[in-house]
């Protein structure tokens, strides 16, 4: 199972195990990591799961969509590495994945 | 609440034709006898098309999934002003006040994020402290052992309090807020309110205008502060805007920064004293407020509803929806809807997953203050707890006669001496 390593704003690591075909956001979210909240459950229309992706997996990540930039767009302290972690799906290639939070969610 | 009227409600729900339900009767959410009628609804006509009402032919929405994905869709459901706005009643056209709610992209992103900054994560923390002072004052100057109006002496003071601090408004003057705030949203039709006509809310929101004016012309050139009438006045996207444009932003900032919250104090209160096994949960357990204060905003829905105008022949739930159509978001039964949310009618305070409401909308529009409203109910049930062992509500709430909020004038409650 791919380990993706959820990094709390103050420096808190949370490494966890999360199934291939979840999101990185369900993955925060099923284990209890604090700082993701996914109000609206993933359907990209809140952005409550925003955080930064650790610049060396920004190419196996990709970009956000029209509607997620839009999104995060009304985020508050938004990076050129911010994504909406309801629309990373894991996969293999992500083994390993870093993911900061930002200092509060929309 | 009157039994006998509950249950009146429940047999006309059950028996009107449902081509014949005006769901938007205001009467039915003063008297708090809509949720038969919106349980029937989501049940047998989740979309649903109403021909005929005071405010003309109109859908309604009362499913939650419905609701946001419609609420995503905002190039086919427009929110602009020109169309209809965000509420069942259309302003009259010519006296539209245009805002960034009543907009769509690229306008409205452009302003929203000028105000949008006072809320940011670091603002809110630095609020904080002054929040919970006044809080702590406010509890500790109320009577003991006499009956008082908590609506006046907390939920409006409290929330306008910070609302003048927003605007930096003279603090002395704090009221006249609370006064426009109430003209800007009031029905006019309801006997009780401050203004009784379309003209008369123009008027008084135009002396509104005038007075915020003066501040505007001292800020604007001002080296920038960080108070929302100084953000606009140098906002590139807002520092130009139309007479009726100011007067429409600074409303929405008013209504929307102390009246959503002002209700959610009351009807939280209100929702703990007809739940006393959630008060003892809540005295025994007081890390579970921020739990509770999200279930405080779903269970009282501050906006009843919000309003698109369909731009594009869209379908919803196997019914077609015709461009320029009027459709009714009613995040009030959303958020009820059993489909997502288990025992929905029910409020608890430790349920599980207590942020998944619609109180706040969803999509590009989702409420710029919910942070702050948060931390406000939160500061204050922390407070209340520390401070009040008991609070007996001892009347019915006197609700608002309006389908948009859900608004309670006044709440009689006593705290034993």
């Amino acid at each position: 199972m791919p380990k993706i390593t959820y990094i709390e704003h103050d420096g808190t690591e949370h490494p966890m195990e999360v199934p291939v075909g979840l999101t990185v956001m369900q993955g925060a979210v099923d284990n209890s990591v604090p700082g993701i909240d996914a109000d609206c459950g993933g359907a990209c229309a809140c952005a409550t799961c925003h955080v930064y992706v650790d610049p060396e997996w920004l190419g196996k990540t990709g970009t956000p969509n029209e509607q997620e930039a839009s999104m995060l767009s009304f985020a508050a302290v938004t990076e050129s590495n911010s994504r909406l972690s309801c629309q990373i799906e894991v996969t293999s290639e992500l083994d390993g994945l870093i993911v900061r939070m930002p200092e509060g969610q929309h | 609440m009157d039994a006998n009227v509950q249950l009146d409600a429940i047999a006309e729900a059950a028996a009107v034709p449902l081509d014949q339900l005006d769901i938007a009767d205001p009467r039915r959410f003063a008297d708090d006898t809509i949720w038969p009628f919106f349980a029937r609804l989501r049940r047998e006509a989740p979309v649903h098309y109403c021909a005929d009402s005071p405010y003309g032919p109109y859908w309604s929405l009362t499913r939650y999934q419905d609701i946001l994905a419609t609420e995503i869709d905002h190039a086919s459901f427009s929110s602009d002003t020109s169309l209809g706005g965000i509420q069942i009643e259309d302003q009259p056209k010519a006296l539209a006040r245009p805002s960034f709610i009543r907009m769509d992209p690229p306008k409205h992103d452009e302003q929203r994020k000028v105000v949008s900054p006072i809320v940011a994560p670091a603002n809110l923390a630095r609020m904080e402290t002054t929040i919970r002072e006044r809080a702590g004052k406010i509890i500790d100057e109320l009577p003991r052992g006499e009956i008082f109006d908590w609506v006046d002496r907390v939920s409006i003071e409290l929330t306008i309090q910070m609302l003048a601090t927003l605007f930096d408004y003279p603090f002395e003057n704090r009221r006249q807020l609370t006064y426009w705030s109430d003209v800007a949203v009031c029905n006019v039709n309801d006997p009780t309110s401050p203004v009784h006509s379309e003209e008369e809310r123009f008027a008084e929101l135009k002396n509104m205008a005038a007075a915020m004016s003066k501040l505007w012309n001292e800020r604007v050139n001002a080296p920038p502060q960080h108070d929302l009438i100084s953000m606009l006045a140098h906002g590139e996207s807002t520092r130009n805007m139309q007479p009726n444009e100011f007067m429409g932003t600074l409303a929405l900032l008013i209504v929307g920064g102390n009246d959503t919250t002002r209700n959610s104090i009351s009807g939280g209160l209100h929702a703990l004293s007809q739940n006393p096994d959630e008060y003892r949960k809540l005295r025994e357990n007081p890390a579970l407020i921020p739990n509770m204060v999200s279930e405080i905003i779903r269970w009282q829905t501050p906006v009843a509803h919000m309003r698109r105008t369909a731009t594009v022949d869209t379908e919803i739930g196997g019914k077609t929806i015709r461009a320029g159509e009027k459709v009714v978001m009613w995040y009030v039964s959303g958020n009820r809807d059993e489909t997502m949310i288990p025992d929905a009618d029910r409020f608890i305070i430790d349920r599980k997953r207590p942020r998944q409401h619609l109180s706040f909308g969803f999509g590009i529009h989702r409420c710029v203050g919910n942070r702050l409203a948060e931390m406000q109910l939160r500061i204050v049930w922390e407070e209340i707890l520390a401070r009040l062992p008991q609070i007996e509500v001892v009347s019915e709430p006197e609700r608002v006669l309006s389908n948009f909020l859900r608004g309670i004038k006044r709440m009689d409650v006593r705290i034993p001496a």
